[in-house]
């Protein structure tokens, strides 16, 4: 069987992957996917600790289930929005539309 | 090393591998293709985990609703997919500190303060309860939730509408 700590850190890692994408990457499209691992990553930690706490209500997938359509909303909204600036500025990386920056 | 960590170890190194693709990869459209064998490992450590309806509904979801969304962004706004542009911008090495930082916060907590936890039997039927939590103790947020998307939809298709000309 394998320990929770094996899972914890799994899921670190991809929220660690996650998090220096979504800090570096310079296309909009690029930003989402990396917001989308770190999604995974808290999903991950949700359903181990649903399985491995002494628990037998399963708050833990019941909350994931709830992440994953948050998620999917967030998704495309902002699907949405890249359009809408791919419209405005004929481009999506994200430091070139500094329109409101001084 | 039993069947189950061995199971565990490939798809995390799967896992692992295709996230740091996703993050890495200089074009737009093979990050879209390492995220979706991303979701498919998450999957497979959904079932190692006893959560099958969380598998099913992360296939569905992500692999056949948001990698699909994504790529339609990707194909609209065509010309991000040129070659020698590039990916990252200027504060890699800052970004690379603060993220070692805090992944060595949440496996230092992680490590220390689950270490003693052990693994319970799996409970059965775990699919059948959940459905009847979203429909008893958890059917307002199910309900709030369902007006989230929908507020959602008419948002996005607002958004992504175009205008038409104004004179």
């Amino acid at each position: 069987m394998v320990p929770l700590s094996h899972y914890l850190i799994l899921s670190a890692v991809l929220f660690a992957i996650g998090m220096f994408g979504a800090l570096t990457r310079r296309n909009a499209i690029g930003i989402l996917m990396a917001l989308e691992l770190m999604f995974n990553a808290v999903n991950l930690n949700f359903v181990a600790f649903s399985r491995y706490l002494p628990s037998t209500m399963l708050q833990g997938q019941i909350f994931a289930i709830f992440v994953i359509t948050v998620a999917a909303a967030e998704a495309a909204v902002g699907l949405a929005i890249v359009l809408g600036l791919y419209r405005n500025f004929k481009t999506i990386n994200v430091d070139e539309i500094n329109l409101m920056k001084w | 090393m039993t069947v189950t960590q061995t199971v565990f170890f490939l798809m995390a190194a799967l896992t692992t591998g295709a996230a740091l693709l996703v993050v890495l990869a200089k074009n737009i459209v093979h990050c879209a293709i390492a995220l979706v064998l991303t979701f498919f490992g998450v999957a497979a450590l959904y079932v190692l985990l006893d959560a099958e309806f969380l598998a099913a509904v992360q296939v569905l979801l992500y692999v056949g609703g948001i990698t699909i969304l994504l790529l339609f962004a990707i194909m609209l706004t065509s010309r991000i997919s040129a070659r020698g542009v590039k990916i990252m911008n200027e504060q890699v090495g800052m970004s690379a500190l603060v993220v070692f930082a805090i992944f060595a916060l949440i496996a230092f907590a992680s490590l220390k303060g689950f270490a003693v936890v052990g693994s319970l039997p799996p409970s059965s039927y775990a699919t059948a309860s959940l459905g009847r939590l979203l429909l008893t103790t958890y059917v307002l947020p199910f309900e709030a939730v369902s007006i989230l998307l929908l507020a959602a939809m008419v948002g996005a298709i607002i958004l992504a509408r175009r205008e038409r000309e104004k004179d």
